[in-house]
């Protein structure tokens, strides 16, 4: 504090001091650096630090970002194309990648298939021949394939050996690799979550929230559809929807439809709370400011209102997403949903239908393993960030 | 009371006004419909007496009539319990699904009662177990229960049943019983049968209602009253039946409203990976042949079963609870 004004008779006297200088409180109490980061931090710092407490939901978020950055990269991950057929290997049991032969480290390789017809059954039977050791390629030139329809590209993260099959988790009846189309798959099945949430969410801000800035009838009317839709049951209305689409449409057109179907039923439990948000909002003391300053009921929402509780919206919605993947693949295992040759984890699961695939080809049900990977991540990662989504508790 | 029971059947006739309109707009929505294929039938084949049928479909089911007029003859006939024709098996809708109703009220029966038996104790120890391992547990299996596809779970239940417990697969009861008069042994079978449907469509349910149980009883057991009843010395069990518990029951029975549409749904997927005779795969079949007054029956039927499970939901949670009774929403 300086003393440049004080007034001093004399040395003697107990000093009066009048400083006309601004009065800064953290000159008395000081606040430890730990402390000031803590309390001058802002909302989305905290709740960033918040987040990063839910370790499963650290670990679920890094996947899922793992996972999106992988569908940029398809073409290179995957070994072959969606299409490409090995006319040899109809429902190839998987290959297991070994990397000691009789004790002899070799890096990555698989054993090559020896292919017999059962001659009662004439059932294909395929035995892995220890005479045919075909190591793994790295970064190599493999089959070709047009990036994202931009340019073409042989480059692979990994391929099989000269003149040599690689199925590490079998094929199906046609002798599609399934490893690489899963890794396809994931390109539809992920984004079909994403673009359905989106637009259920900007289906349940604007109707949540013209219910509940307005109220009155209008309320009342939107109340009322969403307990109609909300007391039809979601999947046979979803077939339904899903069977209007003309079967002459083109691949991304379905694709297309049915995110727009399984968003016109999500939308209602977000519009749901971004009503009851608002109701109580509306009376708020910075709402009634903005309405005298002559802001438009859109700016009020938008600008003042929503941002209030964005982050409750963005949880909930996180944690909707795995409802679509699911409903996808339900739609596509049912022969509802999006259709060959759109790859999808549904519909590669469609070729899984009954029981004798359990007992005969077990690794056709491989797709579901990352469909219950990816809803848990969701699920975990949602989680986190709706705890995370009010840092003052 | 008697006032809340009449305006809750009140709101219920809009409701169902407006959901049967939803369905008929879907149901008639792709293009093309029964009348257009006959015709195009008969000018095909060049048969004699076309004109006959076609006059037929037209007076007796209103082919070809503006959309509206449709409707409401639709609506008129589910009034009188007329639910239309169905064209692909050439019978009346209410003779063809027949059985399949019943069948399909039995297995969400049976279904709600699973959940109910499972997730009530479970939810109760995983609350007052709080992080302990067996919490740990339980949520993870909750979890996993969400996330498997329930056709998956149908599959390989399937399957084990069939290995290690002997029970045929598919169907709702062993094929000699199949239009057998009643008998002990045809129960013992359709038991028998329920166990893995039941299992498959009611285990995300139950996930579902153990994480809401945990949840609510947890705030519940937070709660002064709770303190203070411990302070005054009340036995840790008999305090937890009598005040927590109670309260946090409310989602158990407000849960029959939304529970009622899961599990149709459910079903739906379930029935036809087990070939189950409800009413699933019939609705897939109608909605894919588009034999409309079927799949519109059907999917009214659920509407209505859902609509009335909202309704006997609401009534139960007023009869239990004041608060709702007396003008509050229900609470969850």
């Amino acid at each position: 504090m300086t003393l440049d004004n004080a007034i001093r008779p004399d040395d003697t006297s107990i000093p009066h001091t009048v400083s006309r200088e601004p009065f800064d409180p953290y000159s008395v109490e000081q606040l430890s650096p730990e402390q000031e980061r803590y309390f001058l931090a802002s909302q989305w710092k905290m709740m960033w630090w918040r987040f990063l407490r839910h370790r499963l939901a650290v670990i679920s978020g890094v996947f899922l970002l793992l996972l999106y950055a992988s569908i940029l990269v398809c073409e290179f991950l995957a070994p072959y194309g969606t299409g490409t057929r090995d006319h040899k290997a109809s429902f190839a049991p998987p290959q297991t990648v070994h990397l000691f032969d009789n004790g002899e480290f070799l890096g990555p390789f698989v054993y090559g298939y020896d292919f017999k017809r059962n001659e009662i059954t004439l059932m294909p039977e395929y035995s892995a021949n220890p005479a045919k050791v075909e190591k793994l390629r790295f970064f190599c030139e493999g089959e070709k394939y047009e990036f994202w329809g931009l340019f073409e590209g042989r480059l692979h993260l990994f391929c099989p050996a000269e003149n040599a099959t690689l199925h590490i988790l079998g094929t199906d009846k046609l002798g599609h690799d399934l490893l690489s189309r899963l890794i396809y798959g994931a390109r539809i099945s992920l984004t079909i979550g994403l673009f359905g949430v989106t637009l259920s969410f900007l289906l349940g801000i604007v109707i949540g929230g013209v219910a509940g800035y307005y109220g009155g009838w209008v309320d009342n009317l939107i109340q009322r559809v969403i307990e109609v839709l909300r007391s039809l049951p979601h999947l046979p209305l979803w077939m339904a929807l899903a069977a209007i689409l003309p079967k002459n449409w083109s691949a991304i057109i379905v694709y297309f439809g049915i995110t727009i179907i399984l968003a016109m039923l999500d939308w209602t439990g977000l519009a749901r709370a971004v009503r009851s948000k608002l109701l109580s909002l509306r009376e708020e003391e910075f709402c009634v400011a903005a309405q005298l300053m002559g802001a438009r009921p859109s700016r009020i929402i938008g600008r003042h209102l929503l941002p209030s509780f964005m982050s409750h919206l963005i949880a909930s919605a996180t944690l909707s997403v795995p409802a679509m993947i699911l409903g996808e693949t339900s739609l596509s295992y049912l022969g509802l949903g999006l259709r060959r040759p759109i790859v999808s984890w549904g519909v590669l699961l469609n070729n899984a239908q009954d029981i004798d695939t359990i007992v005969l080809y077990p690794w056709l049900m491989a797709p579901a393993i990352p469909v219950i990977l990816v809803v848990l991540a969701f699920n975990f990662f949602g989680d986190g960030l709706r705890d995370a989504a009010d840092p003052y508790k | 009371m008697f006032a809340y029971v009449i305006r809750r059947l009140f709101i219920m006739i809009p409701t169902l006004l407006a959901i049967s309109f939803l369905i008929f707009v879907i149901i008639q929505a792709p293009p093309g419909d029964y009348l257009s294929t006959v015709i195009a039938e008969c000018q095909s084949r060049g048969e004699s007496g076309c004109e006959d049928k076609i006059k037929f479909l037209q007076d007796e089911f209103h082919l070809g009539d503006p959309f509206i007029e449709q409707y409401g003859y639709w609506v008129w006939g589910l009034l009188q319990g007329d639910l239309g024709y169905s064209f692909e098996y050439q019978l009346p809708v209410s003779q063809v699904v027949g059985d399949r109703l019943w069948l399909t009220m039995i297995v969400a029966f049976a279904t709600v009662l699973f959940t109910w038996i499972v997730a009530f104790p479970i939810g109760v120890y995983s609350a007052t177990h709080q992080y302990s391992l067996s919490d740990y547990a339980v949520t993870f299996f909750g979890m996993l229960g969400l996330a498997v596809p329930s056709f998956l779970l149908a599959l390989v239940l399937l399957y084990l049943a069939n290995v290690y417990l002997g029970i045929s697969i598919g169907g709702l009861m062993d094929p000699e019983y199949i239009g057998q008069p009643w008998s002990w042994g045809k129960l013992h079978s359709i038991l028998q049968h329920l166990l893995i449907p039941t299992l498959v469509i009611g285990s995300s349910g139950a996930a579902a209602m153990i994480r809401r149980l945990r949840a609510n009883l947890l705030d519940e057991l937070h709660k002064q009253y709770v303190v203070t009843a411990r302070a005054k010395g009340l036995p840790p069990g008999r305090l937890l039946l009598k005040y927590p518990l109670r309260m946090s029951l409310n989602p158990f029975i407000a849960d029959i409203g939304t529970l009622l549409p899961e599990l149709v749904s459910g079903a739906v997927i379930v029935s036809q990976v087990m070939s189950l005779p409800t009413t699933g795969p019939m609705l897939l079949r109608a909605l894919q042949s588009q034999d409309m007054y079927l799949a519109g029956s059907f999917l009214m039927f659920l509407a209505v079963l859902t609509v009335v499970g909202v309704l006997l939901s609401d009534l139960a949670l007023a009869a239990l609870d004041p608060r709702i009774r007396l003008g509050g929403g229900a609470t969850k």
